[in-house]
This record gives C-alpha cells, structure tokens and sequence, in this order.
C-alpha cells in the first residue's frame, strides 16, 4: 500500500468516526469538537488530492469561525442538554433503518456507475503550470465574477441579519444619543454662576 | 489499489448518510441538527472537490467555494436565530418550536 492510500485511509477512517461521534455524543460540546476534527480531517483528504485552497478554507472557515461559533452558542445557551437525549433511542431503529437504506442507494450509484472517458484514474491538474490558488483565481474573478460578488452580498446580508436579530436595547442603561448631542448650544451646555466673594456657592 | 474517484464518493456518502442520521436521531436538539446539515454540506464538498480533480475541471471547487459561503452564513444566521429564541422561550427543543402553530 502507497504512502498516498494509508494517508487516505487514515484521514477518511477517522473523518467518518468522528461524524459518527457528532451526532452520538452525550455533550454537544464534545459534538462541537469531534465536528473540527471531522472537518480537518476531511481539509486533509483535499490536500491528498491537490485541493489546497479549499482545504485551507476549510480549516480556516469551518474550524476557525463556524465551529467556535457553535461552541459559543452551546456553552453560552444554560440548557438542560439529557432532558433534550430523551426519546434518542426511540428515534434509532427508524434512523439506523433510513441511514441503512439511503447508504446503500448511495454505494450501489457509486458502485455500479460506470464513468465516462473525461474521468482519469488518477489526480489531474486543471492547469498545471500554476498553483491551485492561482488556478482557482483566474476561473473565480472572470468567469464567475458576479457569482463572486453575490457570495460576499450573501455575507454581508448574513451579517446584518446576525447582528440585526441579537442586537437589544436593555433598561436603564445609559446609551449615546447622537442627535441629542449634536443639538447641543452654549446656553444648554454652561451656567454662567456670578459667585459673590467670601460666600462661595 | 490505487485512491481513485470511487473512495472519495464512498466517503462523501458515508458522511451525508451519517449527517441525516443525525438529523433523525436527535430530532430535540437544533444545536445537533446544525451540526448535522453542516456534516451533509462537508459531504456535498467532498463530492464536488472530488469530481473537479478527477475531471481536471477547476469549476467544481469553485463551487465547493460558494457552497462554503453559503454554509457559513446559513450557521450564522441559524445560530442567531437560535439564541433569540432562547431569550424568549428559555429553551431549544424543537417541540417548543410552536409559535406559528404550523
């Protein structure tokens, strides 16, 4: 066995183990960190393969920002998490029955398909001369510029969105009001006191 | 034998399979089944990084590209969504998820 394919086997082996621990882990904080590891390791089956910037991306988007964003999320929210595992085992033979039945579609399509002549047995390079960064960047700012320009509208739209639904105003805390500032005149802001002398204020 | 297109697919099945198994199983808790659709898109990902390498086609990482754009802002966005609701009704089971009677 080359280097190549026990790399594979390692990734991909840990990969599916570590799904499987997100979803049947007791602590969705270990669900958190057992989806990082599922996540780098799929980063790593992309750069076996010569996929380096989507494995870069993935690391840094998914473990960087996506899954602290979740472990924010579960160890801020205070819920009663072994109340919500109730009726996990009554959910199972339903769910192990259509996991079974949709993996096995899944394996025959992919067992049984056979593929055309454009699908080379081994890793082929688009463009060979250059890196997969560049590569990806000259198809990215041409061609699919506008779609470039829609994923960023996508973002911002989901920041707003984000900070628009969490954002409130509490009581009784003291807030900048700009207008109220910007009104301000002399007359509002000084008191001109005329102090008589040896008697103070 | 040699790591081809097949492998990759067989994987990216396994993990879609296990992201809707998830999703049934822990059919209480939303924070699970975010992380659940998460595991079917990285799925979806390993599919179209696959055929873009084995194709010598550089489209298809490209949209992996936008298809990770879309998963962050739906995590965001879905998240967000998570915590108002639980400064409302003080929880996150899907059951208490009533409001709109639908």
């Amino acid at each position: 066995m080359s280097l190549a394919a026990l790399f594979f086997y390692l990734f991909a082996g840990v990969a599916v183990a570590s799904a499987f621990m997100v979803i049947s882990s007791r602590n969705p904080v270990h669900s958190v960190l057992f989806l990082i590891l599922t996540f780098v390791n799929a980063s790593g089956l992309f750069i076996l393969i010569g996929a380096e910037y989507i494995a870069m991306l993935l690391i840094v988007v998914y473990v960087g920002a996506v899954a602290v964003l979740f472990l924010f999320v579960v160890m801020m929210l205070d819920v009663d998490f072994v109340e919500l595992r109730q009726g996990f085992l009554q959910y199972l033979p339903v769910g192990v029955l259509v996991g079974m039945v949709f993996l096995a579609e899944l394996v025959l399509v992919v067992g049984s398909w056979t593929f055309g002549a454009g699908v080379t047995g081994a890793v082929t390079s688009a463009a060979p001369e250059v890196s997969n960064a560049v590569a990806i960047g000259r198809v990215l700012y041409t061609d699919y510029v506008y779609f470039f320009q829609a994923a960023g509208f996508i973002l911002l739209v989901a920041m707003i969105g984000a900070i628009v639904l969490t954002l409130r105003h509490k009581e009784n805390v003291k807030r900048q009001s700009i207008p109220v500032q910007n009104a301000r005149t002399k007359a509002m802001a000084i008191d001109v006191v005329k102090v008589p002398s040896g008697k103070g204020l | 034998m040699a790591i081809g297109l097949p492998h990759y697919l067989t994987v990216a099945a396994i993990l879609f399979t296990l992201g809707t198994l998830g999703i049934f199983l822990n059919r209480k808790n939303v924070i699970v089944i975010l992380m659940s659709v998460e595991l079917i898109l990285l799925a979806v990902n390993i599919n179209l990084v696959a055929f873009s390498i084995f194709l010598g086609n550089i489209v298809g990482q490209v949209f992996a590209l936008f298809v990770l754009t879309v998963a962050a802002a739906e995590a965001a966005i879905g998240l967000a969504i998570l915590v108002v609701f639980y400064r409302n009704r003080g929880s996150i089971a899907v059951e208490d998820i009533n409001t709109m009677k639908g």
